[in-house]
């Protein structure tokens, strides 16, 4: 057993009569791959939101590294080292993508708030050299200097993914990272986030995909009405006949 | 881009400065060289780049503005009239004192965004220059205005020995009179400086990430910045700007009025923006500029100065021109002016600034045909003015 890095304990949310999250317990290892699944309405998204801040759940608590997230606003939490990408792009449509990359390294680097007004981004160099390197490494150096929202829709995802690696996370979360992606598109997402996996990042990836999730998880979380229904290795979740019956039905493996 | 970054601003600032010194030059053919025209096209240009630090960065469009240009105006005078008849007191009081005006503003409307935002600071200004007319007649004189008097106490000026002469006593930067070509030059100094100013933040960290605002402000949030501080400090260095402009204007003309602070001047100011192109360095001064010719050169042409310039034409062609345009001049100029506003959203969306570089592209474009005739031309997407 590692050190566990991010610890969901006894969380629930309602909104109004409906129960959105009971009694979720979550422990995930530090450097693992965690994949929480389950059908549509299942709670995964709204437990996502608790631990970013955009929810603050109604009791219960979300511990990371041993601090608390509970109540702290998204920029707190991304400053802790908690990093989402988003289920459709969350970019900065006007600038371009060197600007765009370089805007979470400079959070990186300044904090949440730094009054910079007469510095040149120019002489930033360090922040430019990661901000290029992490393009390069997506493949889309090419195109540093267009703007964003000119890209492909999976162009916009590796941009995304750009803008959160590049902040060196110690969580990473993905909110289903190749939806609405072609097969060939997946793959080549599949084949990014086994390479981020090497260098121990800890990620959370939320998917439908089970080619997808089986490819990288480590260990599964299954969610079906905000509960959890099960938990435990790819192997122990493909055989539980719970989800089976809940979820997968079968026929998606 | 071949030139590097330092090199190029120091570039653009010395064109920039031998721009706005030899405007008495270059303005003459347009019939707009005298110092009181300069010197309104050098302060509001410093005011429509302040708006613009805000409005064109964040994408935070304030109606308010005026207030801050009025508060620069009053702290200006007194310190005309309570320390010294000295400009540089004057100049950096208006500005620190509207700074500080802008902070409190600020404040409380940054709590929203959008639409609730522009009614915050309309309502605010609003507030301020019905004070101003009313229970605060004590600081502003009200209807009249503040003016500088014989009586006025000037303790600096006295310290310094400095015997008031007799007539209205007048500003002066040690000694010498604001009025005129002088008092020219001394705002586009503050114009030359201004610019400089906003050039740094616009090719800063810290304007980078207020474009960031206006692109995807949720997005910021979850990239570990914190927008409000960000935005509250460029609402700050807005009003400051706007403190200054309202600080020359009294440098150059000292009286001040509460009517500057008018919502009319708030639009004003948007309007300068937008027309030239919000967003871009050079724009909101090209707005600026445009608007008051337009208010000053435009609405003196009368039916007669259309009949001169057509008389070699038929009489009855002429007629039926000078009819169909006098409208459009003298009076009329707002007329002039809505049109060619409403062209420029419609079909500029991006101001005059974006007319510019469509047409420099079109031209680049010939160009580069013109010297390879495979016609392999690919124009490189324009990267953001700076």
């Amino acid at each position: 057993m590692g050190d566990i890095l991010l610890h969901v304990k006894d969380v629930h949310k309602s909104f109004g009569g409906l129960k959105a999250l009971t009694n979720i317990n979550l422990a995930i290892e530090q450097g693992t791959t965690h994949a929480i699944i389950g059908p549509n309405g299942a709670g995964k998204s709204t437990l996502l939101n608790t631990v970013i801040g955009r929810l603050v759940p109604d009791s219960g608590s979300v511990m990371f590294g041993g601090r608390s997230l509970t109540g702290l606003k998204p920029f707190e939490i991304n400053q802790v080292g908690v990093v989402r990408v988003f289920q459709t792009p969350e970019i900065f449509p006007d600038l371009t993508l060197l600007q765009n990359v370089m805007i979470p390294a400079l959070a990186k680097k300044e904090g949440s708030f730094r009054f910079n007004a007469f510095a040149s981004l120019f002489k930033d160099t360090d922040v430019r050299d990661q901000a290029l390197a992490m393009l390069e490494d997506l493949g889309l150096a090419e195109q540093k200097d267009r703007e964003a929202a000119h890209l492909s829709r999976g162009d916009k995802r590796r941009l995304e993914m750009a803008m959160g690696l590049v902040q060196r996370p110690r969580l990473l979360l993905l909110d289903e990272p190749t939806a609405g992606m072609a097969r060939h598109d997946t793959n080549r997402t599949i084949d990014l986030l086994q390479e981020v996996k090497k260098t121990g990042l800890t990620k959370v990836i939320i998917e439908h995909d089970m080619h997808v999730v089986f490819s990288l998880a480590d260990r599964i979380t299954v969610l079906a009405q905000g509960t959890i229904i099960c938990e435990g290795t790819p192997d122990e979740v493909r055989g539980n006949p719970k989800v089976q019956e809940a979820y997968l039905g079968g026929a998606h493996l | 881009m071949t030139l590097d970054s330092p090199r190029r601003e120091a570039l653009v600032m010395a064109v920039f400065a031998v721009v706005i010194l030899t405007m008495p030059l270059w303005m003459a053919p347009f019939g707009a060289s005298y110092p009181d025209l300069l010197q309104k096209f050098a302060i509001y240009g410093i005011f429509a780049i302040g708006f613009n630090i805000l409005f064109g960065l964040t994408g935070y469009l304030s109606f308010g503005h005026a207030a801050f240009l009025g508060v620069g105006s009053y702290a200006a005078m007194w310190s005309f009239k309570a320390l010294s008849a000295n400009v540089l007191p004057a100049v950096l009081g208006g500005v620190l004192i509207s700074g500080l005006f802008a902070a409190l503003i600020g404040y409380v409307c940054l709590r929203r965004s959008g639409i609730y935002f522009s009614i915050l600071t309309l309502a605010l200004a609003q507030m301020s220059y019905n004070m101003a007319y009313s229970v605060l007649t004590p600081i502003t004189n009200g209807e009249t205005g503040l003016k500088l008097t014989q009586t006025d106490a000037r303790v600096f000026d006295q310290l310094a020995g400095v015997v008031p002469e007799a007539g209205l006593p007048s500003t002066s930067l040690f000694g010498l009179e604001m009025t005129g070509y002088p008092g020219f030059y001394f705002c586009a100094v503050a114009l030359i400086g201004a610019f400089f100013v906003a050039l740094r933040i616009f090719n800063s960290p810290f304007g980078l990430k207020l474009r960031a605002i206006k692109s995807n402000q949720t997005r910021l949030l979850y990239t570990g910045f914190n927008p409000k501080p960000h935005l509250w400090v460029a609402f700050i260095l807005s009003g400051m700007y706007a403190g200054l402009a309202g600080a020359l204007l009294v440098v150059t003309d000292p009286l001040a009025g509460a009517e500057r602070m008018q919502w009319t001047a708030s639009g004003e100011v948007v309007l300068m923006t937008i027309l030239g192109g919000a967003g871009t360095l050079v724009g909101p001064l090209l707005g600026a500029g445009l608007i008051k010719y337009f208010e000053n050169i435009f609405s003196s042409f009368n039916a007669q100065t259309l009949h001169d310039a057509f008389s070699f034409l038929p009489d009855f062609l002429e007629n039926t021109l000078v009819f169909l345009i006098s409208p459009f001049v003298g009076h009329g100029w707002h007329l002039t002016l809505g049109v060619l506003f409403m062209l420029v959203v419609i079909f500029l969306p991006g101001g005059l600034m974006e007319g510019i570089r469509r047409l420099t592209r079109l031209v680049k474009a010939r160009r580069d045909r013109n010297s390879d005739p495979e016609g392999a031309a690919v124009v490189p997407p324009s990267s953001v003015e700076g």
